[in-house]
């Protein structure tokens, strides 16, 4: 049995937690961790003490300035003569725009500059993603170039003026004419002429043997059909930016998930150099996929240019919904065939999602299909129609949050129709090898994870009979799925190391901090590997100007951060060496054959013989030691090995027999995802996906109509997330296994979160009341 | 016109139209009250005026004139965080930020409310003061939306700071 990490069920503190966690990362440190570098051939200068750091529960570093209310973000900079602005958008879905009418807002009090297609600077298209190794933005449509519309919601007009009020005044006296063209408004018709798509540069057919002829020679098998709606991130802080056109340079405060793309893209766009754009985001305000580039960045900066004022831009709630890309929606086919046994013969999961003709981002569903279960034969296939509508794009765990739902709730019927218990069909399932790649796992550990959820959530076994029970109007069920997110490493990554006269460190990096606790973890890595205290360390970062050009997204930043350190550490221990006094044991040594640990350079060889790293930095001629290094090849996860995580989620749901009304009383969640680097962190990452997945489950969508592509329910009012009331303590766990080939050890902790609930509370429901629910959100509806 | 917010007098602007959250914000650079909707379905603009929490967006600062605000920025004891703020820290009751003050706007005023026994929808007993219980408290926050999923260690932090720990 795997050494799982109990996690404290109660959350008052625990003295001895602590404790545990920094013993095991003492060890991590020395022995299976994978250091690089060569700390793993002594048992010399450990992490211990104040030098253990991993998988120590730190509280958020800024922490204290969120709860004053102190962190500042993107609309909360001030410039002296700063304006304004308001968007106006289309009320159509495609055409051509016939008149303007602004000479009334012009006049307007306040009005300093109404910026239309006919009066805004030329600009180039911007880089969607895939269009180019930088492309941050939702799709490449022209920012007001021209009178052409393309979705239903496009800004036609900016209004800029010295309060906002007066700017959302004037934009309601602007009159726009159109003339209508032939548009793509719904789904159905999309999905007439869908073609088989692609995604990240391959095309999203998978075929292994003949799976429907083996789907039609199964012993038992299930056929299922599922739709999914598209879903709004609905980050609390609506996007924002602040823009200053200074001294040449275009500065801007903005909520990026990705400095360094979002300011090359946008420095294209403009026509200029990246190194003209300064553009920060120190603290975003939620992110989740959907904190990239869309127009409003560009009609900001424009509008700014153009007005020669400061401007900032604060989207409504309504224009979050209006410019900002959702994830599409979705209808799928999971067909299974399976011997009496339950090894599949045949697994196919197929669908059609929606696209827009200007980006490159089909919702890649069928993901953990390719990685989860073994299958004598497989069919999996991607097709996208192509919409006249807003630009859907990622939102966490694109793919594998509905694709999990409709694969595991299919797994659910299967063992259902086999009598065999759920967990025991995937344990049949579990593949030696990467079932698609045929790569070796560099680390999984996915029944342990089912075994121990069963064991903490107390799950009974079944075969083929609901479990389900009746408590006075109230039926009650379990479910289980499992959960599924890839491991992946973006290149670009990048950091640096300056070390200080008082014994600690600065690490600067381009990476973003939406609420994750990058720089806590950044932190604690630093520490380790370092081997400098972790309060001694400080971190910058969330600004192009630093080192790298990293995103937060796909769960892979805190890899990509690792690997940076890992390649910082290497260049400043060769700068340490050539600070070594001839005197010294250690003189002459080089890089590759020193380490550091405990405030101190030491040698590999022989561990006593140290130099504290105050003396190296006071002989240094600036009095820093600074270095800086790029993170390697991401061979580890493109060529070398199959590296994915797993889990396994439990629910209880509740369902009323009489309103139909479903609550969600208890959740327990095993994660399988490398070594976690902060417990207090982690816990809070996989509840966070979980909520989000509760509120894709059972209550969100945006609904569009389809007679005009207008999204219907643009606010908070009427797109439902779940509340605090929604939301049961949710008890989660993990393997804590160091995975080998990951730089510090863990695959990323952030969207996993999101894959499982739908189907383990879709499973509940069915366990509960015989109802099958297969398409999302499950409301109250579809169980009277 | 003034209006107090944290113990200071300010001048209320002349244009009618501005609401007490875009007055604290735009005009008097108090950013720890957050936009996230602006009509009243988040609670990130969650104040207290007169020690009763309200959401400042949906407020006119006109009407509030003689009134007394309190803001996330006037709790803290100078750098000693308000108790539930460093409750905030200790149980991770955030992660990007945003709601946070909101949230503990709200969780501040809540227990003013439980004290004096104000009922909630979840109070099974009218006639007499509501139990404390994590529901009456999840009740209590619920119009306070956090998007990050921090729920469960902010019903811990407030729970924590209300007494309902035991519960």
């Amino acid at each position: 049995m795997t050494n799982i990490k109990p996690n404290s069920s109660s959350h008052k503190s625990d003295p001895n937690r602590r404790q545990v966690l920094a013993g095991s990362a003492a060890v991590a440190a020395i022995g299976a961790f994978g250091l690089p570098v060569g700390a793993q051939t002594t048992a010399a200068p450990a992490a211990s003490g104040a030098f253990a750091s991993l998988g120590v529960p730190h509280v958020r570093r800024d922490g204290a300035e969120k709860a004053r209310g102190g962190a500042k973000f993107a609309a909360e900079y001030s410039y002296p003569g700063m304006v304004y602005g308001a968007l106006v958008y289309s009320t159509i879905a495609r055409g051509t725009i016939t008149s303007l009418e602004t000479a009334e807002a012009e006049a307007a009090p306040g009005v300093v500059l109404v910026m239309t297609h006919e009066n805004a600077p030329r600009l180039e298209r911007p880089e969607p993603f895939y269009s180019s190794p930088t492309g941050m933005a939702g799709s490449s449509t022209p920012v007001m170039q021209d009178a052409e519309v393309l979705w239903n919601g496009q800004p036609v007009a900016v209004v800029l003026a010295s309060t906002q009020e007066e700017a959302d005044h004037a934009a309601t006296l602007i009159n726009v004419a159109y003339e209508e063209a032939d548009a793509v408004t719904s789904f159905d018709v999309a999905a007439e002429s869908a073609q088989t798509s692609f995604y990240a540069g391959r095309d999203l057919l998978i075929e292994e043997g003949d799976a429907e002829a083996a789907l039609a020679d199964a012993e038992v098998s299930v056929d299922l059909s599922f739709n999914t709606p598209a879903h709004n991130h609905n980050q609390i802080e609506p996007h924002a930016v602040t823009v200053l056109w200074k001294d040449g340079i275009l500065r801007m405060h903005d909520c990026s998930q990705g400095v360094d793309l979002s300011a090359i893209t946008i420095a294209k766009v403009f026509g200029i150099s990246s190194a003209e754009v300064h553009l920060s985001a120190e603290y975003v305000g939620g992110g989740f996929g959907g904190k990239t580039v869309w127009q409003y960045h560009i009609l900001a900066a424009a509008a700014s240019q153009l007005a020669d004022r400061p401007v900032r831009m604060s989207l409504t709630r309504e224009g979050v919904f209006r410019i900002c890309g959702a994830r599409a929606p979705t209808r799928q086919r999971v067909a299974l065939g399976s011997d009496r046994k339950g090894r599949l013969t045949s697994l196919i999961h197929t669908g059609t999602t929606m696209k827009i003709e200007n980006n490159s981002m089909t919702e890649p569903f069928f993901e953990q299909s390719e990685h989860m279960y073994r299958a004598d034969n497989m069919h999996l296939e991607i097709r996208a129609g192509t919409m006249d509508m807003l630009a859907n794009t990622f939102m966490r765990a694109p793919g594998a949050a509905t694709g999990t739902f409709t694969l595991e709730v299919a797994l659910d019927e299967l063992a259902e129709r086999l009598a065999i218990d759920p967990i025991e069909l995937r344990v049949r399932n579990e593949p030696d090898v990467n079932p698609t790649t045929g790569r070796e796992h560099s680390q999984r550990a996915s029944v342990d994870a089912y075994r121990e959820g069963a064991r903490r959530f107390g799950w009974v076994p079944r075969s083929g009979q609901r479990q389900g029970y009746r408590e006075g109007e109230w039926q009650v069920g379990t479910g289980m799925a499992a959960a599924y997110y890839p491991y992946k490493r973006f290149p670009g990554g990048a950091a640096r190391i300056t070390l200080d006269r008082e014994g600690g460190a600065l690490i600067e990096t381009a990476a973003a901090d939406m609420g994750m606790g990058t720089t806590t973890a950044t932190a604690a890595v630093a520490s380790e590997r370092l081997g400098i205290p972790y309060d001694a360390i400080e971190v910058r970062h969330g600004d192009n100007t630093l080192p790298g050009a990293l995103i937060a997204a796909a769960s892979q930043q805190t890899a990509a951060i690792g690997a940076s350190l890992t390649a910082a550490h290497e260049v400043l221990l060769a700068e340490l060496a050539s600070l070594v006094p001839a005197t010294s044991p250690l003189h002459g040594l080089p890089a590759a054959e020193l380490g550091t640990a405990e405030g101190a350079l030491y040698s590999l060889a022989d561990p006593h013989q140290r130099i504290p790293l105050i003396d190296l930095v006071a002989w240094s001629e600036s009095g820093t030691v600074s270095a800086e290094g790029q993170g390697g090849p991401i061979s580890e996860w493109t060529q070398d090995w199959s590296m994915h995580s797993t889990g396994a989620v439990f629910t209880e749901v509740r369902v009323n027999s009489v309103t139909g009304e479903i609550r969600v009383p208890h959740i327990t969640a095993i994660y399988d995802c490398g070594k976690i680097l902060n417990s207090k962190l982690a816990e809070s990452q996989f509840r966070g996906g979980i909520i989000m997945a509760l509120g894709m489950t059972l209550m969100e969508g945006a609904s569009f109509d389809e007679r005009n592509g207008r999204v219907m329910n643009p606010s908070f009012g009427s797109y439902y997330m779940p509340t605090h009331l929604d939301v049961p303590h949710i008890d989660v766990g993990w393997t804590d296994i160091p995975d080998p080939q990951a730089p510090t050890g863990a695959r990323g902790i952030g969207e996993i979160g999101m894959s499982g609930p739908a189907a383990a509370i879709s499973n509940a429901i069915y366990d509960a009341t015989g109802k099958r629910a297969r398409d999302l959100p499950i409301r109250l509806d579809a169980l009277m | 016109m003034t209006i107090e917010i944290n113990n200071r007098p300010y001048d209320l602007p002349d244009d009618a139209r501005i609401s007490l959250l875009d007055f604290m914000r735009e005009r008097l650079e108090f950013f720890g009250s957050k936009k996230g909707c602006n009509q009243g379905a988040c609670g990130a603009c969650t104040v207290l005026v007169d020690g009763e929490r309200i959401l400042s967006c949906l407020a006119l600062a006109a009407q509030y004139d003689g009134r007394s605000v309190t803001t996330i920025e006037g709790v803290a004891n100078g750098d000693e965080l308000h108790p539930l703020q460093a409750l905030f820290v200790e149980h991770e009751g955030m992660q990007c930020g945003y709601c946070t003050p909101g949230q503990i706007m709200s969780g501040i005023a809540l227990k003013s409310e439980l004290e004096r026994g104000a009922p909630s929808n979840v109070s099974s007993d009218l006639t007499v003061a509501p139990r404390l219980s994590r529901d009456e408290i999840k009740e209590r926050l619920s119009g306070n939306l956090c998007r990050c999923g921090a729920h469960n260690g902010i019903i811990d932090a407030v729970a924590a700071y209300v007494g309902g720990e035991e519960q």
